[in-house]
């Protein structure tokens, strides 16, 4: 039997404000949005850090939405489902996704978030215009500056790890921090 | 075609385009998942004004959200307005941030040092 009270304690002891997990369609990333908005007017948060939250979620959500598509899962069947939690500690939000990605593609992503994380703000606000002012546009039309948005708005590391399921595919998790403003 | 006009939603903007007066404005949130299928219709619609564009273009840009998907539709908008700047209509861009939101000031000033138009930051009381 599938033990609720572990799972829900598990949550409650990580301050887990909401968490999903299943397939990520258009429709999802509107509700959890909107639910967002009211848990953190209810919260009674500044504009400010509704503000960054929200638009982090957004680049987070979208993220996941638009790279699930060769997504497989251990077994070998197509699987577009993922995880998404967000917590609050302390004074700052922490966005977690996760989801499962071919090991062939790892390299090129660990880059990608090993470059963004090694660029101090000035060259962050660089980078994104020389990719915002570019010409290439992705099919999906996000034009890879996702983490970089990411990574300037919060003001933090991009958190990642990689867990190895099989020679195919590993499972991505990605941990975003902000933190309020007026702390920091 | 004398307006252009599209109604905003949860994930869209507000678009209204007044051909004859030379006034553009996109106003609320801009977070669509796919945004090159929504700013098309707008960046066409710009290609005709411009072959009869208005003496003066205003552009009365006021949005709450944008996502990293819009921002590039967005840089396409500016780059039109670019060339109706230099085809001879007098364009001016107004930025519009709310006084405490600084990464949407920010986000106006990339798209200034990039474009070669007119722009003026405009604080609003939130």
């Amino acid at each position: 039997m599938i033990d609720a009270f572990n799972i829900y304690d598990n949550m409650d002891r990580n301050n887990i404000l909401l968490s999903f997990k299943g397939d990520i369609t258009s429709e999802l990333l509107t509700s959890i949005l909107q639910i967002m908005e009211n848990k953190m007017d209810n919260m009674q948060e500044d504009s400010k850090t509704k503000k960054k939250v929200y638009n982090v979620l957004v680049e987070c959500l979208q993220n996941l939405y638009h790279h699930m598509d060769d997504a497989t899962d251990g077994n070998g069947d197509k699987n577009r489902s993922a995880i998404f939690m967000i917590a609050k500690t302390g004074g700052s939000y922490n966005i977690i996704t996760g989801n499962y990605i071919l090991n062939e593609n790892i390299h090129g992503l660990k880059s990608r978030l090993d470059d963004v994380n090694a660029l101090s703000k000035d060259q962050l606000k660089d980078y994104y215009k020389s990719v915002l002012n570019n010409g290439e546009m992705s099919l999906k039309g996000g034009g890879g500056l996702g983490m970089i948005d990411i990574a300037r708005k919060t003001g933090e590391k991009l958190e990642y790890n990689f867990l190895e399921i099989d020679n195919k595919v590993s499972f991505f998790t990605l941990i975003i921090k902000v933190t309020q403003p007026q702390l920091i | 075609m004398e307006k252009y006009a599209i109604e905003g939603t949860p994930k869209t903007p507000t678009i209204s385009f007044d051909i004859q007066g030379g006034i553009l404005e996109i106003k609320g949130r801009s977070i669509p998942e796919n945004s090159i299928e929504f700013y098309k219709p707008l960046v066409d619609a710009l290609d005709k004004y411009s072959t009869a564009s208005k003496p003066a273009t205003t552009v009365n840009i006021q949005l709450e959200y944008f996502n990293t998907s819009s921002s590039k539709c967005i840089l396409d908008v500016f780059k039109k307005l670019e060339a109706i700047h230099k085809g001879g209509s007098a364009v001016t861009i107004n930025w519009h941030y709310e006084e405490d939101d600084e990464d949407m000031l920010e986000a106006g000033e990339d798209y200034q040092a990039i474009i070669n138009v007119p722009f003026k930051m405009v604080q609003v009381a939130e």
